[in-house]
């Protein structure tokens, strides 16, 4: 075991422990908003949104993570070009970039995951709330934002706290599209010093310790309420 | 430049199309992910007869590895344990004095997904065997029913209803992760639609018909564990 290499790459790694944060914060934060737009779709809306809703979900839900990113990395990425005047826009520099497309399947796929979370939360809150808050005179839009989303993510954090952790261990799949995660770091070192296993413990390490810490967080967030038994 | 194929051409099970390799793919991707499910099951109920049964330090090695394949991402789990584990085998191989094999592809790719897999279906069946009335364990026990036969008779039809939803999940994640399997380089479905779509430059058709693919193997996987619950179900009062 030799782990000499870690004092000269460690600007690498900190960048790619970034690189990997930045994605998760990313697709966990963009996610959870379409995932909640998602869920009420599929709660309350209409006949056609909501089975729109549903074969989105079941759709990103049934297909490997791997397969969507490079249908987007590859498949359009490969269309962009196409687009007249895209080439020559101020936006070109981020969308010819791994890390763009990456960050964009990664949210679709989590808002899938977290929108069924986020259905079954919403109909898990007692009527008798929701029907007291109505008989306050709150408007639907007053009472969703009053009581009856706060009551559903309440409801719905002990699993939310285990979608963030899965989406933490798929984001690796990024290396594939040339992202400079923390996982490509550690492939990096091992072309260079030819370290099968050290470059990989290292890394894991990080990804452990960073489950730690979205356990600990989301821990101390669901104690803000106690719950009476 | 000659003209373009069309999208049945390029999909066409025949040599100039790619449609024979993409369900060449298909079938090895079921292959795999049936090997690893099963050898996943296997590890599960050894581990979830240790970490129940088993002497504590049984039960603290369980631990570790429950949590360690649960902590860490699926992509590094399969790398590492590929690499480690084809290495390892050369390397003891070498240590006896044979000369290094290679190591057959689909073989690595079943058991180190299988392994991954044996970490969740340990805690899957384990939370299955609990939520068995101990009564009904004890009442076999009384019968003078030895351990193997109480296991079939008794144990494994009450504890069905409660793991099918967990082993569900399980096999729709394995169906998926064998896709990770492509990064070491077996050809299964998501290898052989890169092949296709790099050959042929229409990535965007090729990605999508392997999504549809992938769909597909969960929509039918779907159906089926739908109807085996109802029928590991029946004689249970429907839930309110």
């Amino acid at each position: 075991m030799d782990f000499s290499w870690v004092f000269t790459y460690w600007p690498l790694i900190v960048a790619g422990a970034i690189q990997t944060v930045l994605l998760l914060v990313i697709s966990v934060g963009f996610g959870f908003i379409l995932a909640i737009g998602l869920a009420l779709a599929l709660v309350c809306g209409p006949f056609w949104l909501r089975w729109c809703a549903k074969v989105y979900c079941t759709s990103l839900r049934g297909t490997p993570l791997l397969i969507q990113l490079w249908l987007l990395y590859y498949g359009v990425g490969s269309f962009l070009p196409m687009i007249p005047g895209l080439r020559a826009s101020v936006l070109w520099p981020v969308l010819r970039e791994g890390f763009f497309f990456a960050a964009v399947s990664f949210t679709l796929n989590y808002a899938a995951y977290e929108a069924e979370v986020l259905r079954g939360a919403l109909l898990a809150v007692p009527k008798g709330e929701l029907e007291a808050g109505r008989a306050f005179g709150m408007s639907p839009a007053t009472l969703l934002r009053r009581i009856w989303l706060p009551r559903a993510i309440r409801i719905a954090l002990p699993t939310i706290g285990g979608e963030v952790v899965l989406q933490l261990k798929a984001t690796p799949l990024a290396f594939t599209v040339t992202v400079m995660d923390l996982y490509a770091v550690a492939y990096k070192v091992r072309q260079d010093t030819l370290l099968v296993y050290e470059p990989l413990i290292v890394v894991t390490l990080f990804y452990v310790c960073l489950t730690l810490i979205i356990t600990r967080a989301f821990r101390r967030v669901e104690m803000q309420v106690p719950i009476r038994r | 430049m000659p003209t373009s194929p069309s999208i049945l051409e390029l999909l066409s099970p025949y040599p100039p199309g790619w449609g024979g390799v993409l369900i060449s793919g298909a079938a090895s991707t079921i292959l795999i992910s049936l090997g690893a499910y099963l050898l996943g099951m296997l590890i599960g109920l050894a581990g979830a007869a240790g970490k129940l049964k088993g002497s504590r330090p049984v039960v603290a090695l369980l631990d570790f590895y429950t949590t360690a394949v649960r902590a860490i991402p699926e992509l590094i789990l399969i790398i590492g344990l590929y690499y480690a584990g084809t290495d390892g085998i050369n390397r003891l191989l070498s240590a006896l004095g044979f000369p290094p094999i290679e190591i057959n592809g689909f073989l690595a790719a079943v058991v180190v997904l299988g392994v991954v897999q044996g970490a969740y279906a340990t805690e899957v069946l384990r939370g299955a065997i609990l939520a068995i009335p101990v009564g009904q364990i004890e009442a076999a026990s009384a019968f003078g029913m030895r351990p193997l036969l109480r296991f079939r008779r008794i144990v494994l039809p009450a504890l069905m209803p409660n793991a099918l939803p967990g082993m569900a999940n399980l096999w729709m994640s394995v169906t998926k992760d064998s896709a990770l399997i492509a990064v070491v380089g077996y050809q299964e479905l998501a290898l052989a639609t890169r092949l296709a779509a790099g050959n042929t430059k229409h990535y965007f058709l090729f990605f999508f018909a392997a999504a549809v693919i992938y769909l597909v193997i969960t929509l039918v996987s779907n159906m089926v564990f739908g109807s085996l619950e109802t029928y590991f179900r029946r004689g249970q009062p429907k839930a309110a």
